[in-house]
């Protein structure tokens, strides 16, 4: 295995919105820093459509995920693919392991690993992933022509999982435990005008049945008469989880949700790190593409008053 | 150098179902994520794997190609296919680190 050593004043861990966003300031502030991370452009590439990020009226979240990408690769980003596995306090400096064996120093570090999607935590649920059960609409809607689906879940993201479904899909059933649906008021209208989808409130998705594949899912309430749909997909977009592992070997601050405390500069309870993005209980807890870049342009800001000062 | 092949529905059949090499047939598409983060351990198992194993890639989102996919009951990807001797003996659904991969696919071989 090739070790290969190297120091930065800082790496960025994570490769989404925050952590490119902090590269392109880094870039300007000129501080040297390095981005690793598993999937450059992070979760934003999953959004089948983006309408809110300020100069893009409707761009998939690919595109915009790769333009930003792109825009930090322009200055002084540079991204190594890969995941960080370990992180150790070694005196004043951070030892950053990799899955790939690669070893970094750090002065500094911005954590932006962002979230995972969470799961409904069903028996079978792992059967039959990948076999109806999908937590990517924009990934493998179009696996589903023709066919009857279901989402769960209320928030945007289930909405906009929803409308997409609508368009390849015969028939969406979107299923959410309380009564009425959140996220942004343009979504819910559409889901109301348009006649492919059926949203089933005040109801769980309890339970998976099929030999193979993904056949019925159980309801926690009768649907006109019956404690079961026959669906060929399962689209579950019930939000998502602090990536956990990072945040106990740093030892930092978190609320009850599992989210890292940071302070209004991005600074969280360990000398040296900071961060940003969905990770964090930043931004009134509002995670949005711009919030992520916004948390991420303050900490590469904060990062860079505290090396100056490192300096002197 | 042994690299990826492009499979389209016009060449699955000679490529893959008339191999003399196990074949792993890649179905993905652009726009998945998981799918091009697999793209490089995919690369690197073609060259390291040379003459025991072939690697192919099909995109799913080409019209042409989507009754293929429908035949062999893709319906998440990444979703990697292990042929032998012209028939399906494995799947493996979702992203996957490179070397583990490699582990999984020798005990097949």
């Amino acid at each position: 295995m090739s070790e290969q050593k190297d120091n930065y004043p800082l790496v960025i861990i994570g490769a989404g919105s925050a952590a490119l966003t902090a590269s392109i300031y880094a870039s300007r502030y000129k501080v040297e820093h390095l981005i690793v991370g598993s999937a450059p452009g992070g979760q934003v590439f999953e959004a089948h459509r983006v309408c809110n990020f300020p100069t893009e009226q409707d761009i998939s979240g690919a595109k915009l995920a790769t333009k930003m990408q792109e825009h930090a690769e322009s200055l002084r980003g540079k991204i190594l693919v890969d995941e960080v596995i370990d992180i150790k306090k070694e005196n004043n400096e951070f030892k950053i392991t990799t899955k790939s064996k690669k070893i970094y120093f750090a002065k500094t570090i911005l954590l932006a690993t962002g979230t995972e999607h969470r799961q409904l935590n069903l028996p079978d649920e792992d059967k039959f992933t990948g076999r109806g059960v999908s937590y990517c609409a924009t990934c493998d809607a179009l696996f589903y022509r023709d066919k009857t689906v279901a989402v769960v879940g209320g928030s945007d993201s289930a909405n906009t999982a929803s409308l997409y479904l609508a368009e390849i899909a015969n028939k969406v059933y979107q299923i959410y435990r309380k009564d009425k649906l959140r996220g942004e008021t343009v979504w819910i209208n559409q889901i109301e005008e348009n006649e492919k989808i059926k949203v089933i409130y005040g109801t769980e998705v309890v339970g998976l049945e099929g030999k193979d594949q993904l056949e019925k899912i159980k309801l926690s309430k009768n649907y006109k008469n019956k404690n079961e749909i026959s669906v060929s997909g399962l689209f579950i977009e019930i939000g998502a989880v602090p990536q956990a592992v990072l945040i106990n070997q740093l030892s930092l601050g978190i609320d009850e949700a599992g989210y890292i405390k940071v302070n209004a500069d991005q600074t969280t309870s360990q000398k040296g790190v900071w961060a940003a993005g969905d990770i964090t209980n930043g931004s009134n807890n509002f995670r949005q593409i711009i919030t992520a870049c916004s948390e991420g342009a303050i900490a590469a800001e904060n990062i860079f008053q505290f090396l100056q000062k490192d300096k002197s | 150098m042994a690299k990826t092949i492009e499979l389209t529905d016009k060449n699955f059949e000679e490529e893959v179902l008339k191999s003399k090499v196990p074949v792993l047939v890649d179905f993905w598409a652009p726009w998945c994520q998981p799918c091009l983060m697999m793209a490089p351990a995919l690369e690197a198992l073609a060259e390291e794997m040379e003459g025991k194993l072939k690697i192919g890639k099909i995109d799913t989102e080409v019209p042409g190609h989507q009754e293929l996919a429908a035949q062999y009951q893709i319906q998440s990807i990444p979703n990697m296919k292990l042929f032998k001797e012209g028939k399906m003996v494995k799947e493996f659904i979702g992203l996957r680190d490179k070397d583990a991969f490699k582990a999984e696919l020798e005990e097949e071989l």
